[in-house]
């Protein structure tokens, strides 16, 4: 298996806000993608936005901008 | 063919639409059911839809804009995800039998139904409105143009009324979704119920309905969503909340690229486009004796659909000789819409409607005109 490391996981209401993410990320160059919900984060199914731990303001504030529906940050190994 | 059904489905599509079905059928996957490259093209395709259409109708967000199948499932959705025993609501004689028999259900429930009259040209007596508004009234619901006559409602006047009151302003807009500009806010439309095949551009099996934020309407199906597995219920955030199972991904696909043409082209110049081939066909078939237009067709303000009878003649032999002798496919018979025809008394004999898209040309409009002169001739 590979290594884990460290990563900021951001969780979405709906799939389709998931993608809003990405989109909005792909205009501001933000790095990152989407990945399958780890299971400490939920036990059900879903995606959400992987990316680095550093990248945390500047997302914060775009989703706070945009007013982009999120459930919830998390740091954690990935 | 002169194809001249356009208010049924447009048949003639731009040509990107079958590029993007293809490429969807070749390569997307389920979107949300999975987080590999083939689901996510399929979640981006749908997302970029949905993104396109909340645009087009100026949508708060484009979470507030699910996929149907069509706008008669939109319009169930709205209609009986709304409406409760006791509630009184308000629509028109102009409805489409999408609206009229989902009503007609709720009224077996305990829903009170009163409908708007229309004059003699089929245009709705606006004054009636404000006088039908009781203490239980829940919504009004109306077409924005009548897909038997082309007559439009004025929706930003009606809207308005709706908004005084506190009555939900459900809005069909099968006939008007890409050739008049629609706007959810300024109209203060609740609900906008739409459909992808006809002047979207889209695939058949594609529709869709845009609920305002912070309004809830109970969805008719429940099932996998690709979010809360493990919750009995289903998820109830839009659009995830009225968007049970697989999506029609292709589909959407389609009226993706429908819909980009149609903000590519522009509504304004689709619509001009249109209204100068109906208007032409409609001055010069006006003055043929016995013609009996349906509609307002003298209306500045007119959906591209031209309807007439000629004299008592059955509108199924007009349409029949019209493509038999001309190659022209119309629409004959009864259009789906019983409470007009019984306003214009024409429930025996129907009506021949001709509807237009901008990809019909002047010259097929020329042959049309001829067409119905050489039919309509004693």
């Amino acid at each position: 298996m590979r290594k884990k490391v460290e990563r900021l996981l951001i969780t979405f209401p709906t799939t389709a806000d998931a993608i809003r993410m990405e989109r909005e990320c792909e205009k501001r160059a933000i790095r990152g993608r989407l990945i399958p919900v780890p299971r400490e984060i939920s036990a059900g199914c879903g995606m959400c936005w992987c990316t680095d731990p550093e990248e945390r303001e500047r997302i914060l504030e775009f989703l706070e901008m945009l007013g982009l529906r999120k459930e919830a940050l998390y740091q954690c190994m990935v | 063919m002169i194809y001249l059904d356009h208010a049924a489905t447009t048949a003639q599509k731009p040509k990107e639409v079958a590029e993007a079905m293809v490429e969807a059928l070749q390569s997307a996957g389920n979107a949300g059911r999975g987080v590999n490259q083939a689901s996510l093209q399929a979640a981006r395709i749908i997302y970029d839809t949905r993104e396109r259409l909340g645009e087009l109708f100026h949508a708060e967000s484009p979470m507030q804009i699910a996929f149907t199948a069509n706008v008669t499932e939109s319009l169930n959705l709205a209609i009986k995800g709304l409406l409760e025993k006791g509630d009184h609501v308000i629509t028109t004689v102009m409805e489409h039998n999408s609206v009229l028999r989902p009503l007609y259900e709720m009224e077996k429930e305990g829903v009170e139904l009163t409908f708007l009259p229309c004059d003699e040209k089929g245009r709705l007596c606006m004054e009636n409105i404000e006088v039908s508004i009781r203490p239980q009234t829940k919504a009004l619901i109306c077409t924005h143009a009548s897909n038997l006559t082309g007559n439009v409602n004025d929706l930003s006047k009606i809207g308005a009324i709706c908004k005084k009151h506190g009555v939900l302003f459900v809005v069909d807009a099968a006939q008007t979704a890409g050739i008049f500009p629609i706007d959810v806010k300024k109209m203060g439309i609740d609900v906008l119920c739409f459909t992808g095949h006809k002047s979207l551009f889209g695939p058949q099996g594609t529709g869709g309905i845009y609920v305002r934020e912070g309004l809830s309407i109970r969805p008719l199906k429940s099932g996998g969503s690709g979010v809360e597995s493990f919750r009995k219920e289903h998820p109830l955030t839009m659009p995830t909340a009225l968007e049970a199972g697989t999506m029609n991904t292709p589909g959407i696909a389609g009226l993706g690229a429908g819909a980009a043409f149609v903000q590519n082209i522009g509504i304004d110049a689709i619509r001009e486009q249109e209204e100068k081939l109906w208007r032409y066909f409609y001055q010069n078939i006006r003055e043929i004796e016995g013609i009996r237009f349906l509609g307002d067709p003298e209306a500045e303000v007119h959906a591209p659909i031209v309807t007439f009878n000629f004299m008592d003649y059955d509108s199924a032999q007009i349409s029949d000789e019209l493509w038999e002798s001309y190659g022209i496919a119309t629409r004959a018979g009864a259009h789906c819409a019983p409470l007009m025809h019984r306003a214009f008394g024409t429930k025996e004999q129907g009506a021949v409607r001709f509807s237009f898209s901008c990809f019909n040309t002047m010259e097929e409009v020329e042959q049309a005109v001829k067409a119905v002169r050489e039919v309509c001739c004693l």
